[in-house]
């Protein structure tokens, strides 16, 4: 359990956060300057709050009332930064090394030579971090992180200076470390990709204020979130479970309180817990059932409310058993089909437009 | 060429001297640059001011004022006597003398180096569980490496070559308080010891010379290992 109540200024610049999640990954996602690097400076001790409190797991690390403000090396908080900040006169394997030898043994939980392994570092160990890609300098920061035993490990952009290949690689490092150790960690990102992706919780940031926070599903249904997200992100998530692999075609159904949808194969085993983000342009809209269409995702919904009418754009958004879609359609057709809340609909998905990128496990 | 006897003891006593200079103004000049890169506080203009203030004095009048402070009967010398340390006419004079000539050298080239230390890994540090002594110990100094053998060097270099400061506080003693530069300077008051000026003058150059590489060499095998396996 991760409690944040905290207002902090810093030239100019008011943060003003509120928030209490339990969940293994929470994400802290807004645009760039919208706070979220000063908040995971707060949690780690990096800056200091005007007033507030922060704790961890029930451990407070600080508390302006009662003067408590842990130290950022009495805090147990890993932090991987964007840029690594690995030592650069060390090896990796001292990199690794200097959060573990500073961590009492009874503090230690996590093994060195799992960490090593998770993340391949193996190859690295006698390297320094100069020789190292960026991928690779992110995966050491990481281990290092990792090896300090921490409580809490916060995440800030650690996928930024990447390019879309070290991107995915690392996304299933992280995977791999919320799977198997059990590690609470703050993802802060302003990729909806990677958010939907990871986390379970959202914290939405914008302009140094909360302004949405939830499960994930929950708070991209929100009307609101479209403008945040911008044009061409904006969606909703579905939450669902895999059906059926159909190795044949490729495809894998997944089943949801409103229907099926059919996605690529996702490599994932029927029963598996999955996050299907549904971006509102790749859904259209029929008043009937269409026959005779390529498109794999015919779903019965509801409409319930039509959203941000700036232009030629609108978005609808429809209850599809107890799920959320958005549609991102024109002015034009909501007149023609005359589009209003409480009527009965066809959404149709493509099922290419959910790929890979776009479903996280749960 | 053959050191005679006495060229040896002076060339001993100025290495003595330097690298005394060197040794006891080090921690200080770190603490002072560290403070000085990193640090504000009210004052602090001052406080770089008076670290400066031997590079642009009269060497002589520094050496008059730590007469008048260090002397016997200075307010400091006075306080110190008593446990045995003598500054007054000793070589331990030449390498207070030197030492505080070079003070202004070491702490430049120190605070530069800091202040090209990125904050930000300290402060990961600091998430790893070091403290911040530990942090300035594991991290900003290894890291202000070159620095630190670049301030050190100056200022030993400084110190072989310090004349105006040292015969005003410490005189001239041969054996005691006679550097090298004094020597050369005796020599060249007296008729007669042109080859002796010569020889002491090309083992200034020498001594310079090995200086000079010797940091190259440090500064290098630092950098060196930082980029091996590029």
């Amino acid at each position: 359990m991760l409690e944040v109540d905290v207002t902090l200024t810093q030239g100019g610049f008011r943060l003003d956060a509120v928030f209490a999640a339990q969940a293994p990954i929470v994400a802290l996602f807004g645009r760039s300057g919208a706070g979220k690097s000063t908040l995971v400076n707060a949690i780690a001790g990096l800056v200091t709050p005007d007033r507030g409190r922060i704790a961890v797991e029930g451990r407070t690390l600080f508390d302006a009332r009662s003067g408590i403000d842990l130290a950022p090396e009495d805090r147990r908080v890993g932090y991987v930064f964007q840029d690594a900040l690995l030592f650069p006169h060390l090896t990796v394997r001292a990199n690794l090394a200097y959060g573990e030898r500073l961590t009492p043994p009874h503090e230690r939980y996590v093994d060195r030579a799992r960490v090593i392994e998770l993340l391949d570092l193996q190859r690295l160990l006698d390297r320094r971090p100069s020789g190292l890609s960026g991928g690779e300098r992110q995966r050491a920061a990481i281990g290092r992180a990792l090896l300090a035993s921490p409580r809490l490990l916060l995440m800030d952009e650690p996928l930024a200076s990447l390019d879309a290949a070290r991107k995915a690689e690392i996304l299933a490092y992280v995977e791999l470390l919320r799977d198997e150790l059990r590690l609470p960690i703050v993802y802060v990102s302003h990729s909806l990709e990677e958010v939907t992706r990871l986390a379970d919780h959202v914290v939405v940031i914008g302009e140094g204020r909360v302004l949405a926070e939830g499960a994930l599903a929950a708070v991209m249904a929100r009307p609101d979130m479209a403008m945040l997200a911008g044009r061409f992100e904006a969606g909703t998530v579905i939450e669902a479970r895999v059906a059926r692999v159909d190795e044949a075609h490729g495809l894998t159904t997944l089943a949801f309180d409103g229907g099926e949808l059919v996605v690529p194969n996702l490599d994932a085993l029927p029963g598996e817990p999955v996050r299907a983000r549904v971006r509102a342009r790749d859904v259209s809209i029929a008043l009937t059932r269409p026959e005779g269409i390529s498109i794999q995702n015919i779903l019965e919904a509801k409409v319930t409310a039509l959203a941000s009418e700036y232009g030629a754009i609108v978005d609808v958004e429809m209850s599809v058993g107890g799920a959320t879609l958005l549609a991102r359609v024109t002015r034009k057709a909501v007149a023609e089909l005359g589009l209003r809340p409480g009527l009965g609909v066809h959404a149709l998905v493509k099922a290419v437009a959910i790929d890979r990128r776009s479903v996280g496990f749960a | 060429m053959m050191l005679s006897e006495e060229e040896f003891g002076v060339v001993a006593l100025s290495l003595k001297v330097g690298l005394w200079a060197v040794a006891v103004s080090l921690p200080p000049a770190i603490a002072a640059a560290y403070v000085l890169a990193r640090k504000r506080f009210a004052g602090k203009a001052l406080l770089d001011a008076a670290i400066h203030l031997p590079l642009v004095l009269p060497p002589v009048v520094v050496g008059f004022l730590l007469l008048e402070l260090f002397g016997r009967r200075g307010p400091i010398g006075a306080l110190l006597e008593p446990l045995g340390i003598e500054f007054a006419f000793r070589w331990t004079g030449a390498a207070l003398a030197a030492a505080i000539m070079g003070f202004p050298l070491m702490v430049r080239a120190i605070r530069l180096s800091i202040q090209a230390v990125d904050t930000r890994i300290e402060l990961a540090a600091r998430t790893l569980g070091a403290s911040p002594l530990r942090v300035f110990l594991t991290v900003t100094l290894p890291l202000a490496w070159p620095g630190l053998v670049t301030g050190a060097i100056l200022a030993f270099a400084r110190a072989l070559g310090e004349f105006g400061a040292t015969i005003t506080f410490v005189s001239n003693i041969p054996g005691e308080t006679q550097t090298l530069p004094l020597a050369i300077y005796t020599f060249t008051q007296t008729p007669g010891y042109d080859a002796q000026v010569l020889r002491l003058s090309l083992l200034a150059v020498a001594l310079s010379l090995v200086a000079l590489a010797l940091s190259e060499w440090l500064v290098r095998r630092t950098g060196a290992t930082e980029t091996a396996h590029a």
